[in-house]
């Protein structure tokens, strides 16, 4: 429970910052450490104490063998792919900005709108 | 046991390299935290006997890493401080009030969940131990990516390639000229 509870704080320290911050950059940082805190909760779900990694060298799984959930990492290999696709699609953006408005305050950008 | 403390003592370490983050001045000491913090990700997959995300996250972080610095590197480190406003207040005041009610029903929901490691196998366990014999594959997390969910993998390229095409329409600098 302890580690649920970490790992939630985690993702309202990310959550603070997205709301707080000014600065495109520490926007794009706090979106980061929200998408982690998630990735760490579900693979925390899927974790059997005890249990080996999905990975078999011999060609027979016994039984009564405890194997960890590879499902949430098969998802969660699929999240942490797509989360950089759509950073550095965001820090994209962020430097046509800067190009455009010489600043990453977006309350500036807000006001020298045209 | 021991797994658990070693999670709390990264976790703890990872939570203070956020609020380092996010209240730097250098913008550059923020990326260099948040690089932090996805490292200490990868040593808790493998804790947590997550090998292969473990690779996928020490490349994936270490690309973006090297984008944001190539970003500072086109732009400015330091972050521009105006006195504080009215609305940084307002702001300050809905993101704690905000934390503080998602954290009341966060405890009050994960009372549901199995303890941590006492988690049952449902709907995996015919991918535990049927993969090698349906697919072949001793990896079982490729054999799920790869075989039984091949056309959600499918999905996530067609997302790559819609963000690649994106990212690239938004750098191109000169648009195309009609000559007539």
């Amino acid at each position: 429970m302890t580690l649920y509870i970490l790992c939630f704080i985690l993702f309202l320290t990310g959550l603070y910052g997205l709301l707080i911050s000014r600065n495109i950059i520490k926007i794009v940082i706090s979106l980061t450490i929200v998408e982690i805190s998630i990735f760490l909760m579900l693979i925390l779900i899927g974790y059997i104490s005890g249990g080996i990694a999905p990975v078999i060298f011999q060609q027979e799984v016994p039984q009564h063998q405890a194997v960890v959930d590879p499902l949430p990492q098969t998802m969660v290999l699929t999240a942490i792919v797509i989360a950089l696709a759509t950073n550095s699609m965001i820090l994209a953006m962020a430097i046509r900005l800067y190009k455009k408005y010489g600043t990453f305050d977006i309350h500036e950008i807000n006001k020298l709108k045209g | 046991m021991n797994t658990e403390i070693y999670l709390t003592i990264i976790l703890i370490i990872m939570i203070i390299l956020a609020l380092t983050a996010i209240h730097a001045k250098d913008l550059l000491s923020a990326v260099i935290a948040q690089g932090g913090i996805g490292y200490g990700l990868v040593i808790c997959f493998l804790l947590l006997k997550a090998p292969d995300l473990a690779i996928v996250q020490i490349v994936a972080e270490t690309i973006t890493i090297i984008i944001m610095v190539a970003v500072l590197h086109d732009s400015t480190r330091f972050e521009m401080r105006c006195p504080t406003c009215r609305r940084d207040i307002i702001n300050l005041t809905s993101a704690l009030i905000l934390g503080a009610t998602l954290l009341y029903f966060f405890v009050d929901a994960i009372s549901v969940l199995p303890p941590f490691g006492e988690h049952t196998l449902r709907m995996s366990a015919n991918y535990v131990y049927d993969a090698i014999e349906k697919t072949g594959a001793t990896n079982l997390v490729k054999g799920v990516l790869w075989d039984f969910r091949a056309l959600d993998t499918l999905g996530e390229a067609a997302v790559l390639f819609t963000t690649a095409m994106g990212v690239l329409a938004i750098l191109r600098l000169k648009g195309r000229v009609k000559n007539n």
